[in-house]
Protein backbone atom coordinates (compact mmCIF):
# COMPACT_ATOMS: atom_id res chain seq x y z
CA UNK A 1 0.00 0.00 0.00
CA UNK A 2 1.52 3.48 -1.25
CA UNK A 3 1.82 6.43 1.51
CA UNK A 4 -1.08 8.12 -1.36
CA UNK A 5 -3.65 5.74 -0.28
CA UNK A 6 -2.50 5.37 3.47
CA UNK A 7 -2.97 9.48 3.48
CA UNK A 8 -6.20 9.42 1.60
CA UNK A 9 -7.65 7.08 3.68
CA UNK A 10 -6.85 8.99 6.16
CA UNK A 11 -8.27 11.89 4.74
CA UNK A 12 -11.39 10.28 4.58
CA UNK A 13 -11.61 9.55 7.54
CA UNK A 14 -11.19 12.91 8.61
CA UNK A 15 -13.45 14.38 6.36
CA UNK A 16 -16.61 12.02 7.80
CA UNK A 17 -15.64 12.62 11.44
CA UNK A 18 -15.81 16.19 11.03
CA UNK A 19 -18.82 15.75 8.76
CA UNK A 20 -20.68 13.62 11.60
CA UNK A 21 -19.44 16.78 14.34
CA UNK A 22 -21.29 19.17 12.41
CA UNK A 23 -24.28 17.18 11.80
CA UNK A 24 -24.50 16.64 15.66
CA UNK A 25 -24.21 20.33 16.13
CA UNK A 26 -27.04 20.68 13.50
CA UNK A 27 -29.17 18.36 15.80
CA UNK A 28 -28.16 20.20 18.85
CA UNK A 29 -29.43 23.72 17.26
CA UNK A 30 -32.42 21.82 16.63
CA UNK A 31 -33.16 19.97 19.72
CA UNK A 32 -31.61 22.41 22.84
CA UNK A 33 -34.14 23.83 24.91
CA UNK A 34 -32.74 27.62 24.87
CA UNK A 35 -30.78 30.31 22.91
CA UNK A 36 -27.71 29.68 25.75
CA UNK A 37 -27.14 25.72 25.20
CA UNK A 38 -27.76 26.19 21.65
CA UNK A 39 -24.94 28.36 21.48
CA UNK A 40 -22.52 25.57 23.56
CA UNK A 41 -23.73 23.39 19.99
CA UNK A 42 -22.38 26.41 18.01
CA UNK A 43 -19.42 26.86 19.93
CA UNK A 44 -17.88 23.45 20.00
CA UNK A 45 -18.45 20.53 17.67
CA UNK A 46 -19.07 23.00 15.20
CA UNK A 47 -15.43 24.10 15.68
CA UNK A 48 -14.02 20.67 16.31
CA UNK A 49 -16.17 19.73 12.90
CA UNK A 50 -14.51 22.39 10.96
CA UNK A 51 -11.14 21.54 12.25
CA UNK A 52 -11.39 18.08 11.38
CA UNK A 53 -12.74 18.93 7.57
CA UNK A 54 -9.36 20.88 7.43
CA UNK A 55 -7.08 17.90 8.33
CA UNK A 56 -9.06 16.09 5.95
CA UNK A 57 -8.62 18.63 3.40
CA UNK A 58 -5.08 19.12 3.86
CA UNK A 59 -4.34 15.30 3.68
CA UNK A 60 -6.09 15.78 0.29
CA UNK A 61 -4.06 18.23 -0.96
CA UNK A 62 -0.88 17.60 0.11
CA UNK A 63 0.42 21.15 -1.13
CA UNK A 64 2.05 24.03 0.89
CA UNK A 65 0.08 26.86 -0.33
CA UNK A 66 -3.49 25.50 0.47
CA UNK A 67 -2.46 24.19 3.29
CA UNK A 68 -1.16 27.12 4.99
CA UNK A 69 -4.83 29.03 4.20
CA UNK A 70 -6.42 25.78 5.94
CA UNK A 71 -3.95 26.45 9.22
CA UNK A 72 -5.69 30.39 8.66
CA UNK A 73 -8.94 29.34 8.44
CA UNK A 74 -8.43 26.95 11.71
CA UNK A 75 -6.61 29.78 13.51
CA UNK A 76 -9.51 32.04 12.80
CA UNK A 77 -12.38 29.96 13.31
CA UNK A 78 -10.86 29.12 16.58
CA UNK A 79 -10.19 32.88 17.46
CA UNK A 80 -13.33 34.23 16.54
CA UNK A 81 -16.04 30.94 17.90
CA UNK A 82 -16.23 31.82 21.31
CA UNK A 83 -16.35 35.84 20.60
CA UNK A 84 -19.55 34.63 18.23
CA UNK A 85 -21.15 32.69 21.06
CA UNK A 86 -20.52 35.70 23.93
CA UNK A 87 -22.29 38.16 21.32
CA UNK A 88 -25.22 36.14 20.76
CA UNK A 89 -25.74 35.01 24.53
CA UNK A 90 -25.13 38.68 25.73
CA UNK A 91 -27.58 40.40 23.37
CA UNK A 92 -30.65 37.46 24.34
CA UNK A 93 -29.87 37.87 28.17
CA UNK A 94 -32.00 38.51 30.26
CA UNK A 95 -34.87 39.42 27.71
CA UNK A 96 -34.87 36.71 25.11
CA UNK A 97 -36.07 32.94 25.41
CA UNK A 98 -34.12 31.98 28.18
CA UNK A 99 -35.54 29.04 30.24
CA UNK A 100 -34.58 30.27 33.24
CA UNK A 101 -36.94 27.35 35.00
CA UNK A 102 -33.79 24.72 33.76
CA UNK A 103 -30.86 27.37 35.60
CA UNK A 104 -29.35 25.41 38.87
CA UNK A 105 -28.07 28.81 39.70
CA UNK A 106 -27.90 32.56 38.07
CA UNK A 107 -24.90 34.68 39.09
CA UNK A 108 -25.33 37.19 36.36
CA UNK A 109 -28.78 38.11 37.56
CA UNK A 110 -27.58 38.89 40.79
CA UNK A 111 -25.04 41.07 39.11
CA UNK A 112 -27.26 43.32 37.06
CA UNK A 113 -29.88 43.41 39.97
CA UNK A 114 -26.65 45.00 41.53
CA UNK A 115 -25.69 47.61 38.95
CA UNK A 116 -28.90 48.85 38.17
CA UNK A 117 -29.08 49.52 42.13
CA UNK A 118 -25.91 51.02 41.98
CA UNK A 119 -27.06 53.75 39.14
CA UNK A 120 -30.17 54.04 40.64
CA UNK A 121 -28.63 55.67 43.92
CA UNK A 122 -25.91 57.68 42.12
CA UNK A 123 -28.48 59.16 39.90
CA UNK A 124 -29.69 62.60 40.42
CA UNK A 125 -32.69 62.78 42.02
CA UNK B 1 -36.46 49.77 37.64
CA UNK B 2 -35.67 52.82 35.54
CA UNK B 3 -32.16 51.87 34.35
CA UNK B 4 -31.34 49.72 31.69
CA UNK B 5 -29.97 46.23 33.11
CA UNK B 6 -29.01 44.46 30.10
CA UNK B 7 -26.17 47.03 29.06
CA UNK B 8 -23.91 46.61 32.42
CA UNK B 9 -20.26 46.46 31.01
CA UNK B 10 -19.64 49.70 30.54
CA UNK B 11 -16.03 50.25 29.57
CA UNK B 12 -13.85 51.46 32.17
CA UNK B 13 -10.86 52.76 30.15
CA UNK B 14 -9.22 54.43 32.62
CA UNK B 15 -8.48 51.74 35.01
CA UNK B 16 -5.83 50.35 32.94
CA UNK B 17 -2.45 52.14 33.33
CA UNK B 18 -1.11 53.48 30.76
CA UNK B 19 2.34 51.73 29.08
CA UNK B 20 5.94 52.58 28.95
CA UNK B 21 7.26 53.14 25.64
CA UNK B 22 9.39 50.22 25.51
CA UNK B 23 5.88 48.03 25.88
CA UNK B 24 4.35 49.96 23.51
CA UNK B 25 7.44 49.33 21.12
CA UNK B 26 7.09 45.44 21.93
CA UNK B 27 3.87 45.69 21.71
CA UNK B 28 3.98 46.79 17.83
CA UNK B 29 6.41 44.60 17.10
CA UNK B 30 4.81 41.54 18.20
CA UNK B 31 1.71 43.27 16.17
CA UNK B 32 3.81 43.33 13.05
CA UNK B 33 4.91 39.91 13.49
CA UNK B 34 1.46 38.21 13.79
CA UNK B 35 0.06 40.52 10.62
CA UNK B 36 3.25 39.35 8.30
CA UNK B 37 2.87 35.51 9.32
CA UNK B 38 -1.05 36.02 8.32
CA UNK B 39 -0.10 37.65 5.14
CA UNK B 40 2.34 34.77 4.16
CA UNK B 41 0.25 32.04 5.04
CA UNK B 42 -2.17 33.98 3.07
CA UNK B 43 0.47 34.13 0.03
CA UNK B 44 1.14 30.40 0.88
CA UNK B 45 4.76 30.66 -0.23
CA UNK B 46 7.77 32.80 2.14
CA UNK B 47 9.47 34.59 -0.21
CA UNK B 48 11.09 38.08 0.51
CA UNK B 49 7.93 40.19 -1.93
CA UNK B 50 6.10 38.83 0.77
CA UNK B 51 7.81 39.52 3.78
CA UNK B 52 8.46 43.30 2.24
CA UNK B 53 4.63 43.50 1.00
CA UNK B 54 3.33 42.09 4.12
CA UNK B 55 5.21 44.46 6.02
CA UNK B 56 3.96 47.34 4.21
CA UNK B 57 1.07 46.07 5.02
CA UNK B 58 1.04 45.74 8.66
CA UNK B 59 2.70 49.24 8.99
CA UNK B 60 -0.86 50.62 7.45
CA UNK B 61 -2.90 48.61 9.29
CA UNK B 62 -1.46 49.46 12.59
CA UNK B 63 -1.34 53.50 11.47
CA UNK B 64 -5.06 53.46 10.50
CA UNK B 65 -6.16 50.87 13.05
CA UNK B 66 -4.05 51.29 16.40
CA UNK B 67 -4.37 48.45 18.72
CA UNK B 68 -5.57 48.94 22.58
CA UNK B 69 -2.73 48.78 25.03
CA UNK B 70 -2.63 44.89 25.93
CA UNK B 71 0.01 43.93 29.23
CA UNK B 72 1.78 41.22 28.61
CA UNK B 73 4.17 40.95 31.32
CA UNK B 74 5.04 37.90 31.42
CA UNK B 75 7.10 35.54 28.45
CA UNK B 76 6.00 32.16 26.82
CA UNK B 77 6.99 28.92 28.86
CA UNK B 78 7.34 26.19 26.30
CA UNK B 79 6.26 23.37 28.17
CA UNK B 80 3.52 25.11 30.37
CA UNK B 81 1.97 25.69 26.91
CA UNK B 82 2.65 22.36 25.45
CA UNK B 83 0.74 21.22 28.58
CA UNK B 84 -1.64 23.89 28.22
CA UNK B 85 -2.15 22.60 24.37
CA UNK B 86 -2.56 19.14 25.05
CA UNK B 87 -5.11 19.42 27.57
CA UNK B 88 -7.12 21.99 25.19
CA UNK B 89 -7.31 19.83 22.21
CA UNK B 90 -8.31 17.16 24.82
CA UNK B 91 -11.27 18.87 26.08
CA UNK B 92 -12.25 20.17 22.85
CA UNK B 93 -13.07 16.54 22.00
CA UNK B 94 -14.95 15.83 24.72
CA UNK B 95 -16.86 18.89 24.98
CA UNK B 96 -18.26 17.89 20.78
CA UNK B 97 -18.64 14.72 21.80
CA UNK B 98 -20.76 16.01 25.16
CA UNK B 99 -22.53 18.05 23.35
CA UNK B 100 -23.42 15.72 20.56
CA UNK B 101 -24.19 12.82 23.37
CA UNK B 102 -26.65 15.44 24.58
CA UNK B 103 -28.02 16.33 21.33
CA UNK B 104 -28.98 12.79 20.45
CA UNK B 105 -30.46 11.58 23.90
CA UNK B 106 -33.98 11.48 23.76
CA UNK B 107 -36.45 12.36 26.94
CA UNK B 108 -33.40 14.47 28.36
CA UNK B 109 -33.40 18.02 28.79
CA UNK B 110 -30.63 19.24 30.02
CA UNK B 111 -30.16 21.66 33.14
CA UNK B 112 -27.60 24.11 33.34
CA UNK B 113 -26.24 27.59 35.64
CA UNK B 114 -25.18 30.78 35.16
CA UNK B 115 -21.42 31.15 37.55
CA UNK B 116 -19.74 34.07 38.25
CA UNK B 117 -16.29 33.10 38.67
CA UNK B 118 -13.84 35.87 39.63
CA UNK B 119 -9.75 35.40 38.16
CA UNK B 120 -6.41 35.87 40.18
CA UNK B 121 -4.98 37.68 37.58
CA UNK B 122 -7.14 40.65 36.37
CA UNK B 123 -5.42 41.63 32.77
CA UNK B 124 -7.28 42.11 29.66
CA UNK B 125 -4.88 39.47 28.23
CA UNK B 126 -5.66 36.86 31.14
CA UNK B 127 -9.47 37.86 30.96
CA UNK B 128 -9.85 37.43 26.95
CA UNK B 129 -7.60 34.18 26.49
CA UNK B 130 -9.48 32.16 29.57
CA UNK B 131 -12.76 33.89 28.07
CA UNK B 132 -11.91 32.00 24.84
CA UNK B 133 -10.72 29.22 25.88
CA UNK B 134 -13.60 28.46 28.41
CA UNK B 135 -15.71 28.76 25.52
CA UNK B 136 -14.19 25.53 23.59
CA UNK B 137 -13.86 23.23 26.71
CA UNK B 138 -16.90 20.75 28.20
CA UNK B 139 -19.68 22.37 29.52
CA UNK B 140 -19.13 26.16 29.24
CA UNK B 141 -19.72 29.47 27.01
CA UNK B 142 -18.54 32.88 27.99
CA UNK B 143 -21.30 34.99 29.00
CA UNK B 144 -20.18 38.34 30.18
CA UNK B 145 -16.87 39.46 31.22
CA UNK B 146 -16.79 42.20 34.01
CA UNK B 147 -13.03 44.01 33.02
CA UNK B 148 -13.58 45.97 36.38
CA UNK B 149 -13.56 42.84 39.12
CA UNK B 150 -11.90 40.85 36.56
CA UNK B 151 -15.38 38.62 36.87
CA UNK B 152 -16.52 35.83 34.07
CA UNK B 153 -19.89 34.95 33.73
CA UNK B 154 -20.24 31.63 32.63
CA UNK B 155 -22.97 29.46 31.21
CA UNK B 156 -22.46 26.37 32.51
CA UNK B 157 -24.49 23.16 30.19
CA UNK B 158 -25.71 20.11 31.91
CA UNK B 159 -25.37 20.52 35.40
CA UNK B 160 -27.80 19.27 38.23
CA UNK B 161 -26.64 20.24 41.98
CA UNK B 162 -25.21 23.00 43.69
CA UNK B 163 -22.02 20.50 44.15
CA UNK B 164 -21.18 20.15 40.64
CA UNK B 165 -21.54 23.65 40.20
CA UNK B 166 -18.66 24.16 42.57
CA UNK B 167 -16.71 21.19 40.91
CA UNK B 168 -16.79 23.40 37.69
CA UNK B 169 -15.86 26.56 39.54
CA UNK B 170 -12.68 24.95 40.54
CA UNK B 171 -12.09 23.44 36.96
CA UNK B 172 -12.73 27.41 35.66
CA UNK B 173 -9.66 28.34 37.79
CA UNK B 174 -7.52 25.62 37.03
CA UNK B 175 -7.71 26.26 33.00
CA UNK B 176 -6.86 29.86 34.41
CA UNK B 177 -3.65 28.75 36.09
CA UNK B 178 -2.49 26.36 33.13
CA UNK B 179 -3.03 29.71 30.55
CA UNK B 180 -0.61 31.45 33.23
CA UNK B 181 1.87 29.20 33.84
CA UNK B 182 2.16 29.12 30.03
CA UNK B 183 2.26 32.80 29.42
CA UNK B 184 2.56 34.67 33.07
CA UNK B 185 4.95 36.63 34.44
CA UNK B 186 6.46 35.95 37.96
CA UNK B 187 4.21 37.91 39.94
CA UNK B 188 1.07 36.77 38.19
CA UNK B 189 2.52 32.99 38.84
CA UNK B 190 2.92 33.47 42.30
CA UNK B 191 -0.63 35.31 42.89
CA UNK B 192 -2.46 32.29 41.13
CA UNK B 193 -0.10 29.75 42.82
CA UNK B 194 -0.93 30.88 46.60
CA UNK B 195 -4.84 31.72 45.45
CA UNK B 196 -5.30 27.60 44.69
CA UNK B 197 -9.02 27.47 46.48
CA UNK B 198 -11.48 29.76 44.58
CA UNK B 199 -12.91 32.57 47.01
CA UNK B 200 -16.00 32.19 47.90
CA UNK B 201 -18.97 32.18 45.15
CA UNK B 202 -20.52 35.54 46.16
CA UNK B 203 -17.42 37.48 47.64
CA UNK B 204 -17.78 40.64 45.28
CA UNK B 205 -21.36 40.83 46.00
CA UNK B 206 -21.04 40.49 49.55
CA UNK B 207 -20.60 44.30 50.12
CA UNK B 208 -24.14 45.02 48.06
Amino acid sequence: MSLDVVLDVAASIFLIAGALLSLAAGVALVRFPDLLTRMHAAAKPQVLGLLLVLVGCALRLRTGVDITTLVLVGAFSLATAPVAAHMVGRAAYPTEDIRTDLLVTDELADHLDRIADERESSAPA
Amino acid sequence: MSSDPTTPAEPNEPLRPALSRTARRRNQVIAVTALVTVWVLLWGTLSWANIISGLVVAAVLLAVFPLPPVTFAGRIHPLPMLRFWLRFLRDLVVASAQVAWLALRVGHTPQSAIIAVRLRVNTDLNLTLTAEALSLVPGSLILEADRRTGTLYIHVINVASRDEVEQFRRGVLELESRIVEAIGSPDELRRVRDNAQPPPPDMEGASA
